[in-house]
């Protein structure tokens, strides 16, 4: 479904990812995992269009999207809850789902499709006239990915959604995750810290270090790795 | 205050030397009641919300009269400023300045959609002013078309307008937004000045045809068998009749200018304006085109821009690059800024204040500017919470947020 082939993206001189290759399938969770700096976010955005990469290609359902602009690559399907939420703080939660789905011309479908992300999230539901800014941090992260799915995605990138958000919360996070890939049926791209409960979580995984892929296989496969468990299993997640 | 007031009187003192020669006591005096005034403002910003609601609904704002102090304000002003022409102390001068401090509402209340709500600051809105001015001033002097026709072909033009400075600007943020702007507003006095042919120069543009009332003319030398606005009413003749007129004309534009921006705010492009103004890399992740978003905002406030400015040409009668110097430019965005960025009702109280006083004591010259300047102390002390703070920290705080 996607297919990323040997991309390399700089920020100026500095090279982020060097020829990175990664394959999601439909109907998969794929995660990627790395440390910090590894370059992560850098592909999720170079996935979306914000960053260009200077190599490579980027195949989304048959079509080449490296060079696509960030809009015309979620209108094909691609969607992301990005780092650090990136929630509209000033606007009500209900505007920034609104903005979601923005996309569609005067936001069609939306009530149907917000209600679907209050049935996910019902602590969104509560919150429905209050302004983004106030929510907590775990809310904020709820927010997020129900924004991200009021653009209707085939493919959902999600980076570091258990980003400083307490473990209880993190948990039902993860479960709403399995729920979005496996009932309504969206592809999860998912970028981690949190080695343990991303590993558990994917059909299949990569490792990213200093903008290398390093290590895939399936999440099973990587629980048990050995490198692995010493690199970012031990002690954390 | 204690701790503004060195601070306050130090800068009065660098624009004193630099620009004035007013006793200090004077400026000082109008720093108090203009930071008094400024905080006031400012507090009224957060009733911004109920303010919305009252202009949606009028039943509902009838009942809730009381209730809510928002809410209040908004329909005692709009209650003022229908009956203001029939006020016992109403005379024709106050009723030619009630006319100006609509005309900055409007404009304010159009730039507000370019500032306040897509957060883009524009220092040259006063090219789009004298775009609309100018287009109307043309068209009706040499089509001979009535201000019904010209008037929404000056608001088109002045939209071109706005998307041809939209182009170049798109990139650009913040500090570097305003300095290409405010170029932007110089470059098109400086073409009305020196295209000749076009624009006469520095004579300008004189015999704009005045608006009629559904076709009669506010006039007294009528030709046999025509009828003007008095004789068909059986009226006295009387030139305060046309004052009136344009009065209520300013005012319906105004009103159609902040009805449209409550509006547009609740429509997708104008929640991707507020969006876009918080966060320009999440609204791409969700699929907003930040360059449609924004040409958009341009487009539609300089149309606004340029309605005002077809009723500015239409009222004067004459148009001349005179009127649209940098400092009205200046002056506008002064409104909108000590209205609250973003508050309609801010802008009302920032237009009366800022027109309205420098107007009614306008025999004291320098005062107009002491005032002006007055606006631009507060606008600086206030700017971390105004114009350029508004947005960068905004993505700060999010990306910070553990
Ligand atoms: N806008 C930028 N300009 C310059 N360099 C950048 C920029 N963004 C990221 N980098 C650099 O690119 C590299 C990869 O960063 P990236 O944000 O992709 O890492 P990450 O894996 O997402 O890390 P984290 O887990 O901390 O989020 C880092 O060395 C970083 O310093
Ligand atoms: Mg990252």
């Amino acid at each position: 479904m996607l297919d990323i082939k040997n991309i390399q993206t700089f920020y100026g001189k500095i090279q982020a990812l060097r020829d990175v290759s990664i394959k999601v399938n439909s109907g998969e969770i794929v995660s990627l995992i790395g440390a910090n700096g590894a370059g992560k976010s850098t592909l999720l955005m170079t996935v979306s269009g914000i960053n260009k990469p200077r190599e490579g290609v980027i195949i989304f359902e048959g079509k080449n999207i490296e060079k696509e602009e960030p809009h015309k690559i979620v209108k094909l399907g691609i969607s992301q809850s990005p780092e650090g939420r990136r929630i509209f703080s000033k606007l009500t939660v209900e505007e920034n789902l609104k903005l979601g789905s923005n996309i569609y011309e005067n936001g069609r479908n939306y009530l149907n499709d917000i209600k679907e992300i209050f049935e996910l999230f019902p602590v969104l539901s509560d919150r429905k006239t209050q302004r983004g800014g106030t929510l907590s941090g775990g809310e904020q992260q709820m927010l997020a990915i129900g924004r991200a799915l009021m653009a209707r995605p085939k493919m959902l990138l999600l980076d570091e959604p258990s980003l400083g958000i307490a473990p209880k919360l993190v948990n039902q996070i993860f479960v709403a995750i399995k729920n979005i890939n496996k009932e309504k049926k969206v592809t999860i791209f998912l970028v981690e810290q949190n080695a343990k409960k991303a590993l558990e979580l994917a059909d299949r995984a990569y490792v990213l270090v200093n903008g290398k892929v390093t290590i895939q296989g399936t999440g099973q496969e990587l629980l048990k790795n050995q490198d692995i468990q010493a690199a970012y299993l031990e002690g954390g997640g | 205050m204690a701790i503004f007031g060195p601070i306050v009187g130090l800068r009065t003192r660098l624009q004193k030397e630099g620009l004035y020669i007013d006793p200090q006591w004077l400026m000082v005096f109008f720093l108090v009641i203009g930071s008094a005034l400024g905080r006031f403002l400012i507090n009224l910003n957060s009733s911004r919300k109920t303010e919305i609601a009252f202009v949606k609904n009028t039943k509902l704002r009838i009942s809730n009269y009381f209730s809510n102090k928002g809410k209040h304000i908004a329909i005692t002003g709009f209650l003022f400023a229908v009956a203001y022409p029939f006020l016992p102390f109403t005379d024709r001068y106050l009723l030619d300045v009630g006319i100006m401090v609509l005309t900055y509402i409007m404009l304010g209340w159009g730039l507000n959609i370019v500032v306040g709500l897509a957060g883009l600051l524009d220092l040259g809105y006063v090219a789009f002013y004298a775009v609309g001015a100018y287009s109307f001033a043309l068209l009706s002097t040499t089509f001979g078309w009535s201000f019904w026709i010209c008037l929404p072909l000056a608001g088109i033009f002045a939209a071109f307008a706005g998307i041809l400075l939209g182009f170049p600007v798109l990139r650009l943020r913040g500090d570097y937004l305003a300095i290409v702007t405010l170029g932007f507003g110089e470059i098109v006095r400086i073409i009305l000045l020196n295209w000749y042919d076009l624009t006469g120069g520095p004579d300008g543009i004189g015999g704009i045809s005045r608006p009629s009332f559904f076709g009669l003319p506010f006039t007294n030398n009528l030709k046999e068998g025509e009828n003007s606005f008095h004789t068909f009413f059986n009226l006295e003749y009387s030139t305060a009749h046309k004052l009136i007129f344009l009065y209520y004309l300013i005012l319906i534009l105004a009103l159609v200018t902040n009805f449209f921006t409550l509006r547009i705010r609740k429509l997708p492009v104008g929640r991707a304006w507020e969006a876009l103004r918080e966060d320009e890399i999440a609204c791409k992740s969700l699929g907003v085109n930040p360059t449609n978003t924004k040409l958009t905002a341009f487009a539609i406030g300089a149309m606004f821009g340029g309605f005002a400015g077809a009723f500015f040409a239409t009222k004067q009668t004459f148009v001349s690059p005179e009127s649209f110097t940098f400092i009205e430019s200046a002056i506008i965005v002064a409104i909108v800024v000590l209205g609250g960025m973003g508050s309609q009702t801010g802008v009302v109280l920032a237009a009366i204040f800022l027109i309205g006083f420098t107007e009614v004591f306008r025999e004291l010259e320098q005062f107009r500017m002491i005032a002006f300047g007055l606006a631009m102390v507060l606008i600086m002390l206030f700017k971390p919470k105004g114009i350029l703070s508004n947005r960068e920290p905004t993505i700060k705080l999010h990306g910070d947020k553990k």
